[in-house]
């Protein structure tokens, strides 16, 4: 059921029948390729790898010179805040998903911390009917766990499964009741679905405004220690384990949050964790200048920790990156640091920068960055898995590894410009982006026509 | 001297040297006289920007002010546009509109000296913002320690109490160790910033720690920024184990405090109203110290002006000619 609205959230605009992507490098560590050849797709599927017949340009194919350019499956993004419904003024789901599509993303997961909350079917229904009209990518939405986002009852959990909900999160707030994340490991195993969970102590956090270390009491900013991720991810999954539930923890910040994550797996729980890039390419020095485009929750860590993350990611103990996309409005940023909320965006730099930072950097081998930014996190909440194989939907991403570029908040499809990136000299960028079918980003002036 | 004032670390111990020097030479004796004003910055304009309670900060800096005959305007957040909910964005903007040269600016929130900065032309000076830093405070304190002990280096300051949420602590240790002092930090974990062994200080817990320095530098236990977070047991106990009295005191330490301070709470009576601290002293340095960063930081800013000019000048005058290149040299 779930799969199937899936495949409905997205717009139906018409492309050209016949698509021809030639030369490019097609690399898919899950079906184990990685080889120069041509893609052909028609009416939005992959009909042949190899040797294109409509090659010539005859046939009214269109035909994309790709050489020198990577392909990939399209990206999929377990954590995106599209702030629809109630503040539309942030983003909605036509901006979200076009920023989503320009970072090379074919499925995103929307997060239900709205005005309303989507804690129940109506509210999730009408998103999907306003994503079938308005969405560039395929967008899956979560419920959230509790009734309002108040920690204190169990939201329409069923109810929202049968509507089509992917998953299950309070995310932007931990839930602090044990009885209650009991109870919601017991709601969604009976539907099959996971839970992502924001695993925060929040009294240990204690107000704090960044990572609590030697910069914080430099700056004489409260610090968020580590311990309150920590704590709260050891205790989330004990519970989680003891029910058998599937869950996702979100955003690690960590690296003392790695070994319950490993402790739980060899227990045999079902455990996916994300990591996002802000926290695999920044530290907490980062927050120096007391600029709020640094400001969000997790904060940003020490040194070590994002090495631990890197790492982790590398070795497969994190096996997804989550932008944390979370859009916010200028009046809103444009205030001293403690006055900021937290977070930022992050869909149309995640593939640069991480490209940029770790795979050129030779933290990452870039084998391990694509499955972590389509394979796995679509396996993780039950969505369609890109992949470059004939007779599948084409879900893709092309991308140019060669030309250096500046990230620029003006050049963003996203309405917030709050991103910890700008002006960052990036590789990596998205040139055209196919979600199920469909080209739904073209960079003008490369990509061909 | 930088454009703003915005943290201590904004100086070199040569500049800190240089401001103490004009505040002593220049400005300390002037408040002995019948006539206390010069007219250093007459037709300046210089506008006191406090987002905070503040006594001795606020009237220091007015006049401080007008003492150098710049035209002073103080504005309070309780009984300004702010209280009409408008941003600190512009708040800044149409102050800038009067074209100040000054900006002073006490903010509940660290940084937000930094962001007025970036929407004024004016000369901004940090005077305090939120747990950050309070860099005149660290002036003038630096002054009255100059004043007591005349050589700074290898003196030994214990900073006491509140350090977890003291802007004065931060701009001290950091002051201090620049101006070759030894700190060590004296408190209970739970009002120790984790971390701040970072900045260079050494840590103790208890008042015995006292017996190994020339200076006693007492913080104001912010109670109201404790806000029933439970960071300790009770105040009885606390004031039992850290506050401070004569007792405590060896032959020839002084002691300091920035004020505004709670009797029996981290300073007993008696040592309230002892000569053995410099409190009182501290308040008088701190307009003497305040005229001194007014007038550098606008004296400065028309040198360096100059200078660029020269600068430009001489550039302009090699590209002409080889024969006159030397101008570059005298300019």
């Amino acid at each position: 059921m779930a799969g199937n609205s899936i495949a409905a959230t997205i717009a139906r605009r018409g492309g050209k029948a016949t698509l021809i992507i030639s030369g490019a490098r097609l690399l898919d560590p899950a079906q184990g390729l990685d080889t120069i050849a041509d893609v052909t797709i028609e009416k939005g599927r992959i009909t042949r790898i190899g040797k294109a017949a409509g090659a010539d340009g005859e046939s009214g194919a269109e035909l994309i010179d790709a050489d020198g350019c990577l392909l990939l499956p399209g990206f999929v993004d377990p954590h995106v805040h599209l702030r629809t419904p109630g503040r539309e003024d942030e983003e909605d789901i036509a901006s979200g998903t076009r920023a989503a599509a320009a970072g090379g993303y074919v499925t995103i997961c929307a997060m239900p911390n709205t005005e309303p909350v989507v804690d129940n079917a109506a509210v999730l229904q009408s998103l999907i009917e306003q994503a079938e009209s308005e969405a560039a990518v395929r967008v899956a939405f979560m419920g959230s766990i509790s009734a309002g986002l108040a920690g204190e009852r169990l939201s329409d959990i069923w109810d929202l499964a049968d509507a089509g909900a992917v998953a299950f999160t309070d995310d932007g707030r931990p839930l602090a009741d044990g009885g209650l994340l009991r109870a919601a490991c017991q709601a969604a195993r009976l539907v099959g679905l996971p839970l992502s969970l924001h695993c925060e102590d929040l009294p240990l956090s204690g107000g704090g405004q960044m990572n609590e270390g030697a910069v914080s009491a430099e700056l004489g900013l409260a610090g968020i220690p580590c311990a309150s991720e920590t704590a709260a991810i050891a205790h989330d999954l004990q519970v989680a384990a003891y029910e058998e539930a599937r869950v996702h923890v979100a955003h690690v910040s960590c690296a003392a949050s790695l070994g319950s994550i490993e402790a739980a797996r060899e227990a045999g729980a079902a455990v996916t964790c994300e990591a996002t890039p802000h926290h695999l390419a920044l530290s907490d020095e980062a927050v120096r200048g007391l600029d709020s485009n640094f400001k969000m929750n997790p904060p940003l860590r020490s040194e070590g920790d994002r090495r631990a993350l890197v790492q982790a990611l590398a070795a497969g103990t994190i096996d997804c990156v989550g932008s944390d996309h979370a859009p916010h409005a200028d009046q809103e940023k444009e205030v001293p640091f403690e006055e900021a909320p937290f977070g930022v965006i992050g869909l149309e730099t995640a593939f640069p920068v991480l490209y940029t930072d770790l795979v050129e950097a030779g933290e990452l081998p870039l084998e391990v960055l694509v499955r972590a930014m389509s394979t796995n996190p679509a396996a993780a909440f039950g969505l369609p898995v890109p992949a470059i194989a004939e007779g599948g939907e084409a879900s893709l991403c092309l991308v140019d590894t060669a030309e250096e570029f500046r990230i620029d908040p003006e050049d963003f499809q996203s309405k917030s410009r709050h991103t910890a990136f700008a002006g960052r000299m990036v590789r990596g960028r998205v040139l055209m982006t196919i979600a199920a079918g469909r080209v739904t980003h073209r960079l003008k002036d490369r990509a061909g026509s | 001297m930088n454009k703003h004032l915005l943290s201590i670390n904004d100086l070199s111990r040569d500049e800190i040297e240089s401001i103490l020097t004009t505040a002593a030479k220049d400005f300390l004796e002037l408040s002995k006289r019948d006539i206390k004003k010069v007219p250093t910055l007459r037709g300046r304009t210089v506008i006191d920007l406090f987002y905070e309670k503040s006594t001795r900060t606020s009237t220091s800096f007015e006049l401080a002010g007008k003492r150098l005959s710049a035209d002073v305007i103080n504005v309070k957040a309780e009984s300004s546009a702010v209280g009409k909910g408008e941003s600190l964005k512009d708040t800044v903007l149409t102050l800038n509109a009067y074209n100040p040269d000054i900006i002073v600016i006490r903010h509940p929130h660290v940084g937000a000296p930094a962001f007025v900065a970036r929407y004024t032309d004016a000369h901004v000076i940090n005077a305090g913002d939120g747990k950050g830093g309070h860099p005149t405070q660290c002036l003038l304190d630096i002054f009255s320690l100059k004043q007591e002990y005349g050589e700074l280096e290898g003196l030994k300051v214990a900073i006491v109490g509140d350090i977890l949420h003291s802007r004065v602590a931060r701009s001290n240790i950091a002051g201090f160790r620049k101006m070759g002092m030894e700190v060590t930090l004296v408190a209970p974990p739970s009002l120790l910033p984790r971390g701040v062994e970072a900045l260079g200080a050494d840590i103790a817990h208890g008042l015995d720690a006292l017996a190994d320095v020339d200076v006693v530098y007492l913080l104001r236990m912010q109670q109201e920024r404790h806000a029933d977070a439970g960071l300790m047991p009770s105040l009885r106990e606390y004031i039992a184990r850290y506050c401070v009295g004569r007792r405590h005191l060896g032959k020839g330490q002084r002691v300091l405090h920035p004020g505004p301070i709670n009797r029996g709470v981290e300073i007993d009576a008696e040592l309230a109203d002892s000569p053995e601290n410099l409190i009182l002293q501290q308040v008088e340095a701190g307009l003497a110290v305040r005229m001194a960063i007014m007038y550098r930081i606008i004296v400065d800013a028309g040198a360096d002006q100059a200078a660029a000019e020269g600068e430009r000048d001489a550039a302009e005058a090699a590209e002409a000619g080889p024969e006159i290149k030397n101008i570059r040299a005298v300019g």
